[in-house]
């Protein structure tokens, strides 16, 4: 369901976010206790909503090979592991990607539109999606131009990301705002704004390649955000905090603020994502502890 | 009444189904009640004159958990007698600086301790664990840290004056807050030098009693403190009494009238703390999904047993509509149920009394027309509960705008200007507490400094410090408890 210009709201006005009460409601999600049959399901789930992610200028086709075959098969010794919901990778790797992934059901992500900085032509980042496309990504995790938005230009903003979004075709579009250098809660929940009503399929806290990358409040505000999208035009929108989200225990704090935000029906690899690369591991670890008892050594666990 | 499910909204959120979270009960091992506890008189915990026990049960099984002794009319004069003896033997004699050194150390036990008092007052009291854990218990530690730091500064204090203590003070405190209510009262009377007889309210005596036990371990000179444990006639018993020089009391407005009037012309000091009606005002401007949180959190917190509670909606009309669709979501997912359950956001009505007195109320509203809708939340067979509930379409001129409810009710109307809802903010015989939520911080200092109330929180609520002074206005009482205010009513300047 597309927004008509005139729904669009006008964002130079700024949404007042208090930074004091978001952190104070952090908190309290963190106090959640989840334990037993509710955690192993909570663990499971949270596997599924992976992105395996690799964005190193190192890679190599071998190195994305071998994270597709993790992603189909995160850790075959345990009956009833999900698969991971995608691969996330440069644009040069997307073909072999999607080639190794073939069937799988797991979907090949491509970052694109001058990642991570964004500073490119608005003609060349075109080009780029619609190569990524082409070569067979199912997701464009693109940038925003963080300079425009903080000169105040968030007409370029909404331009930018409509047009890549038209780019994208079918493939869903999932936008990165990059929290760290918007600063203010204010800004998140601008940016925010901005990349829904111009056609984000998802809209996504930050690279990786800076820090901070995605922190509890910012995702908040990004979900409170989803929540008021939804409530104004019925549609929903995706998340996806990326970066900084190494363990199984914060995974689940996300997850609490999921639930208790938007609901059950975000509860899903289609609606919600974390994109990290060593999450997976300790998502498996307290698996096989929930279904076994003990720990397990890591060097158990593969390190692709 | 309509349940929450029932309103017609697009565009809902589902928090029924899917992932939930399995129960969390904190564990009941580690602590020990006894099957019948005595007054706490004179260092030792004493036997009734007249023998008589009364249950304190569990509001959230209906178990009885302990046997409670009545205080009579004898057992007072006891205490009195104790608390007299020590005041002149030791106490007021005793320098500030020992008189911190013990208020400190019973603070650090009460630390020591923690888990074990949070568990007994949701066990006694149906809060949930997740309150007494993370404010009833180290608030009641850090009022003992703070007053036992101005035990030795009173002079500075008050400058160029010589403060001397009071003498005996009566102490009367209410069920809903136990352990950290005795800690405001007692707090403040031991620094400046008084001994006290305090009376914990008959449903929650329970951690008072531990509190007794931590004074005995202080080593805390016998009748410094005294505990008598009983109902309202303990209370009258205390109240009259020729040998206490002051009444503290923490209660209903009714009961704060009839001591006034008790110890009129007795020379008696008196600092009163009654109920409240609090207006707690949204204008457009503000954060709105932080000031949702915090009508939640000023409404729910406590099941809404807070005398301080943000129980008047005022939303400014603009936003009206979208605060009410949140508030309706936001309800569905509180979680009501077992007060040790560590996830649990809304427990156990304190008493049977305390719930027909709610529902008696729901009623009236009802009946003066109001909408009335409740979550959807599933309550335990057994237990005395209420679900979040929230009134609209009511007025200034309804009985459940007027008065206090002292439940999880939440009272909502709309308003277009600051003038009119000052006007309304301010038209009612409360004046403890009220909220103001905006961006625009130039209309934080209008409206505070326009509403009579005693304690104020602009894009907050429901925030306490031992620091701060707290009480009301109005028919919401006399004197302040909390910070250098504090001291005052325990001390002749």
């Amino acid at each position: 369901m597309k927004q008509s210009v005139s729904e669009t709201p006008d964002f130079r006005k700024t949404i007042p976010i208090d930074q004091v009460g978001v952190e104070e409601r952090v908190a309290k999600f963190n106090t959640r206790s989840i334990k037993k049959e509710s955690k192993l399901y909570a663990l499971k789930l949270a596997l599924s909503m992976v992105d395996l992610t690799t964005l190193e200028g190192a890679d190599s086709p071998g190195r994305v090979r071998q994270l597709c075959y993790k992603a189909m098969h995160p850790h075959d010794r345990i009956e009833d592991i999900p698969k991971v919901a995608a691969v996330c990778v440069y644009p040069s790797f997307v073909r072999l990607a999607k080639e190794t992934l073939k069937g799988s059901g797991v979907n090949v992500a491509s970052v694109a539109t001058a990642f991570p900085s964004g500073w490119a032509t608005m003609k060349s980042k075109i080009e780029e999606v619609r190569y990524c496309v082409e070569e067979g990504a199912d997701e464009i995790d693109m940038v925003i131009s963080r300079g425009e938005f903080l000169k105040g230009n968030y007409g370029y903003i909404f331009d930018e990301v409509a047009a890549v979004k038209e780019a994208c075709g079918d493939a869903h579009l999932k936008v990165i705002l990059e929290t760290g250098e918007l600063q203010t809660l204010d800004n998140v929940r601008k940016a925010s704004d901005i990349a829904m009503y111009a056609g984000a399929d998802f809209i996504k806290t930050s690279t990786g390649k800076i820090s901070p990358a995605a922190t509890q409040p910012v995702t908040l505000v990004m979900l409170e955000a989803i929540r008021d999208f939804y409530y104004k035009t019925g549609t929903r929108i995706g998340m996806k905090p990326a970066g900084g989200i190494r363990d199984a225990k914060l995974a689940l704090r996300y997850l609490v603020m999921v639930r208790e935000t938007l609901g059950s029906e975000w509860l899903t690899p289609d609606m919600f994502r974390f994109g990290a690369s060593s999450l997976a591991n300790d998502l498996l670890m307290q698996i096989v502890k929930q279904q076994t008892g003990v720990y397990q050594s890591s060097d158990y666990f593969s390190k692709d | 009444m309509l349940k929450e499910t029932d309103i017609q909204k697009k565009n809902r959120l589902d928090f029924s189904t899917g992932w939930s979270y399995d129960p969390a009960p904190e564990s009941r091992d580690h602590i020990t009640i006894k099957e019948q506890y005595g007054h706490f008189i004179n260092g030792k915990f004493t036997k009734p004159i007249e023998g008589n026990y009364f249950p304190t049960i569990s509001p959230s099984t209906e178990e009885e958990i302990s046997q409670i002794a009545v205080g009579s009319a004898a057992d007072v004069d006891a205490a009195v007698k104790s608390a007299r003896k020590a005041y002149s033997k030791t106490w007021s004699k005793m320098s500030g600086r020992d008189r911190g050194r013990y208020l400190f150390r019973i603070a650090r036990m009460i630390q020591e301790r923690a888990r074990e008092f949070a568990v007994i007052e949701s066990m006694d009291g149906g809060k949930p664990i997740r309150e007494s854990r993370d404010v009833d218990i180290p608030l009641a530690a850090a009022h003992f840290f703070y007053y036992a730091g101005w035990a030795d500064k009173l002079e500075y204090a008050f400058p160029g004056r010589k403060p001397k203590p009071i003498g005996v003070a009566g102490q009367i405190i209410p069920w809903n807050f136990p352990l950290l209510m005795a800690a405001w009262k007692l707090a403040p009377a031991l620094a400046t030098g008084n001994t006290v007889v305090l009376k914990p309210a008959e449903t929650t005596s329970l951690t008072c009693l531990k509190l007794a036990e931590i004074i005995q371990e202080a080593d805390l000179p016998p009748g410094v403190v005294n505990f008598v444990t009983g109902a309202g006639d303990t209370g009258a018993a205390i109240v009259n009494h020729e040998d206490i020089d002051k009444i503290a009391f923490t209660g209903s407005t009714a009961v704060g009238k009839i001591i006034q009037k008790a110890i009129a012309g007795t020379g008696k000091k008196l600092t009163l703390e009654l109920g409240g009606k609090a207006p707690n005002i949204i204008f457009e401007d503000a954060a709105v999904d932080q000031a949702v949180e915090g009508i939640i959190n000023g409404i729910f917190f406590n099941q809404g047993h807070v005398c301080c509670a943000g129980s008047r909606l005022f939303v400014q009309e603009s936003i009206a509509d979208e605060v009410r669709d949140k508030l309706i979501d936001r309800i569905a997912t509180l979680r009501v149920g077992d007060p040790l359950d560590k996830n649990t956001d809304v427990g156990a009505i304190n008493s049977k009394e305390q719930l027909d007195t709610i529902n008696r109320y729901l009623e009236i509203g009802l009946n003066e027309g109001a909408d009335i809708f409740q979550s959807s939340c599933e309550l335990p067979e057994k237990g005395y509960w209420c679900c979040p509930t929230l009134v609209a379409n009511v007025s200034q001129s309804h009985r459940i705008v007027q008065e206090e409810v002292f439940g999880p009710v939440l009272t909502i109307q709309t308003f277009r200007t600051p003038e009119e809802v000052l006007e309304k903010a301010n038209n009612t015989p409360y004046g403890l507490s009220g909220g103001v939520w905006t961006d625009k911080g130039s209309k934080i200092f209008n409206m505070t400094s326009g509403i009579k109330a005693g304690v104020l929180w602009a894009n907050t609520f429901n925030k306490f410090d031992p620091t701060s002074p707290f009480g009301g206005y109005k028919e919401s009482g006399l004197g302040r408890e909390g910070g250098l205010h504090g001291l005052t009513p325990y001390l002749n300047i």
